[in-house]
């Protein structure tokens, strides 16, 4: 096995290649630049495309062209530039081609600034753009975790004719580890039975998101949510750790997801029964697991960098079933294990209630130290 | 004896192969009709309709995939160039025109008409100018003349507080990207047959690889200006024709000595 050292958006750029991207289409933003820059010289290098674009808006409708045709393409931006692609994105999941978009997250809201931060998950999530429509999004914890689920983007757009969102976060896009890469797969020559390839020796076809007629809209709707059911069923990824025991569960994703995993070894070590687990896919989001761990734990300690937005569907899958804690930092101060060590002990030793609002109790102590 | 008339007869004009044979949701006199027309019998005569991938837009013409028998996509308003643009960089042998109207390119989508010429994108786009929004009722588009009453201007465009209007083959045609930009009219026969000629042109310049190519049609929507069809093409010679001059605003070198 073959290890490089790379940082997390080069890496992510490389696992795009290997994937078989035949073009990029981009636009600089901070943290995600790195990105662009790889792609800028690697696609030119493989004879493939790359378009810096005038705008995150036409970055994400070449994108949309292009994925009509029924080659792998992908674009990625920050929080701000991602918020101007979710025009196209509503298209390209009414349209209901296969696209990956990777959103390397930072503090806002507004322009905010360049720090790590969650504070896309409910735009992620929840769709992001108008209309009803659901993306699968995948939340990395590491350099190696971004490679993975890159390739894994492209096989799952493909497999629902979706759009996939990777959300990472400005410390994994810029941070250095070791990755295994890859191997490079070759380029789409043959195109699925829906692309616009040019009619010839064929019926013609076109690629649309309108629909005038509201019950045919509606059919299109019951589709997308039908698939997403399929996606539900069998695209929930999660990883557990020291569950098997644990009497008390810390839930947290990506990056905040493995500052958590420091800090319950620790408490592990002090002989604390507490463990973690770590939603990979944030839609669909790991429901059923965090409903049987309610079963199972005293109490629930949700960790993230944003004001509580994956806490929501922690609440939602626990039904007040057991006691939650929340604790998070945001507008890009970046959590430490620390941090979530004494949220964990403030956890263990109560008093616990299902009475109250989690966000409420953490704001309230938040206000009190500032 | 019997003479069938068919045996005296000769084909003159028939429908283009390129066009489904089906009625379009267009107005009576509007000249979105004869610009697909014209469209499609280029594509006919280069023989290129099996590789020929065409981008509509939203207005008007956003149903533009209904009506030519070619691989269509449909892109978002004003964006079409960025998406003409995604199809031609993966295709780069494939023709990839776009069709929009004057609110669509010239109002929301002005970044990406000009960004597009000014990559010199190797695409071509036909360009609708009927001087307002006609998809949604006849609003004050970019393009609307000065004093031109429309109902989000019903006292006139009146230049002190909404602006002037856009010449948008003569902003395009200052990109260096820029290989082809003339401006045409669909008000008489004359103008059409030049209109044509220019359309072939456009395409010929993209089947070269020559860069960007852009013909604008000045064109009638007798419904919003509360006109019949010919008052409608009057005032279209008489009042866009001046502000909106015909011309070639862009032949780079190369096309001129194109000869095809």
């Amino acid at each position: 096995m073959t290890r490089t050292l790379m940082k997390g958006n080069e890496a992510v750029a490389e696992a795009a290649v290997r994937a078989g991207i035949s073009a990029y289409f981009g636009y600089p933003i901070t943290p995600q630049t790195e990105l662009l820059e790889y792609l800028s010289r690697r696609m030119p290098e493989l004879g493939r495309a790359f378009v810096q674009a005038e705008s995150e808006l036409a970055a994400i409708n070449m994108v949309y062209g292009a994925a009509c045709t029924g080659h792998r393409v992908m674009s990625s931006s920050s929080s701000p530039g991602v918020s101007l692609m979710l025009e196209g994105v509503s298209y390209i999941a009414g349209t209901e081609i296969p696209v990956v978009l990777v959103d390397v997250m930072r503090g806002g809201p507004g322009l905010g600034n360049i720090a790590p931060a969650q504070g896309d998950y409910n735009q992620m999530v929840k769709g992001g753009g108008h209309g009803d429509y659901r993306p699968i999004v995948l939340a990395p914890s590491s350099v190696q975790e971004s490679v993975d689920l890159t390739v894994l983007a492209f096989d799952l757009a493909e497999k629902y004719r979706t759009v996939v969102v990777a959300l990472s976060d400005g410390s994994i896009g810029q941070m250095m580890e070791p990755c295994e890469l890859p191997p490079m797969q070759p380029l789409r020559t043959e195109f699925p039975e829906w692309a616009v390839t040019g009619s010839a020796g064929r019926e013609r076809r076109y690629l649309s998101s309108i629909n005038l007629d509201p019950p045919a809209q509606e059919r299109t709707n019951l589709r997308l949510l039908k698939r997403w059911q399929e996606i539900e069923a069998n695209e929930v990824r999660c990883k557990e750790y020291y569950m098997e025991d644990a009497k008390f569960a810390v839930v947290g994703y990506g990056s905040t997801g493995r500052v958590a995993l420091s800090a319950v070894r620790a408490a592990r070590a002090e002989g604390i029964p507490v463990g973690l687990i770590r939603p990979v896919t944030l839609a669909p989001f790991p429901t059923k697991v965090i409903a049987e761990a309610a079963k199972k734990v005293e109490g629930m300690l949700v960790v993230e960098m944003s004001s509580g937005q994956m806490l929501d569907d922690v609440l939602l899958a626990t039904k007040g079933s057991v006691p939650v804690e929340f604790a998070a930092r945001m507008g890009g101060v970046f959590m430490l294990p620390d941090e979530v060590s004494t949220e964990i002990h403030r956890l263990v030793k109560g008093p616990l209630t299902t009475d109250g609002h989690p966000r409420d109790r953490w704001l309230a102590r938040m206000l009190k130290q500032n | 004896m019997v003479i069938k008339d068919t045996e005296f007869e000769t084909v003159v004009y028939q429908r283009s192969e390129t066009l489904e044979d089906v009625h379009t949701h267009y107005c009576p006199g509007c000249t979105h009709g004869t610009a697909h027309r014209l469209v499609a019998e280029v594509i006919d005569e280069m023989g290129i309709k099996g590789n020929t991938i065409g981008v509509a837009s939203v207005g008007c013409s956003v149903f533009a995939y209904n009506y030519f028998d070619l691989d269509f996509v449909q892109a978002p308003h004003g964006r079409a160039p960025a998406m003409a643009t995604g199809v031609k960089r993966v295709f780069p042998d494939h023709m990839v025109f776009t069709y929009q109207g004057d609110g669509d390119m010239i109002s929301i989508g002005t970044a990406e008409i000009v960004h597009a010429a000014a990559r010199g994108e190797n695409i071509t786009v036909i360009f609708l100018n009927n001087a307002n929004y006609g998809m949604t009722g006849g609003q004050m588009a970019p393009t609307t003349l000065p004093g031109q009453k429309t109902t989000s201007s019903p006292s006139g465009r009146d230049v002190e507080s909404q602006g002037f209007p856009v010449r948008a083959a003569e902003m395009v045609s200052t990109l260096d990207g820029a290989s082809y930009v003339v401006r045409r009219s669909l008000h008489d026969p004359k103008n059409i047959r030049l209109a044509k000629k220019a359309i072939r042109t456009a395409f010929e310049v993209q089947a070269r690889g020559l860069g960007f190519s852009m013909v604008e049609l000045l064109s009638t929507c007798s419904t919003n200006w509360g006109m019949s069809p010919v008052e409608a093409q009057n005032w279209l010679a008489e009042k866009m024709v001046p502000y909106y001059p015909i011309g070639d605003y862009k032949v780079h070198s190369a096309v001129a000595n194109l000869r095809f």
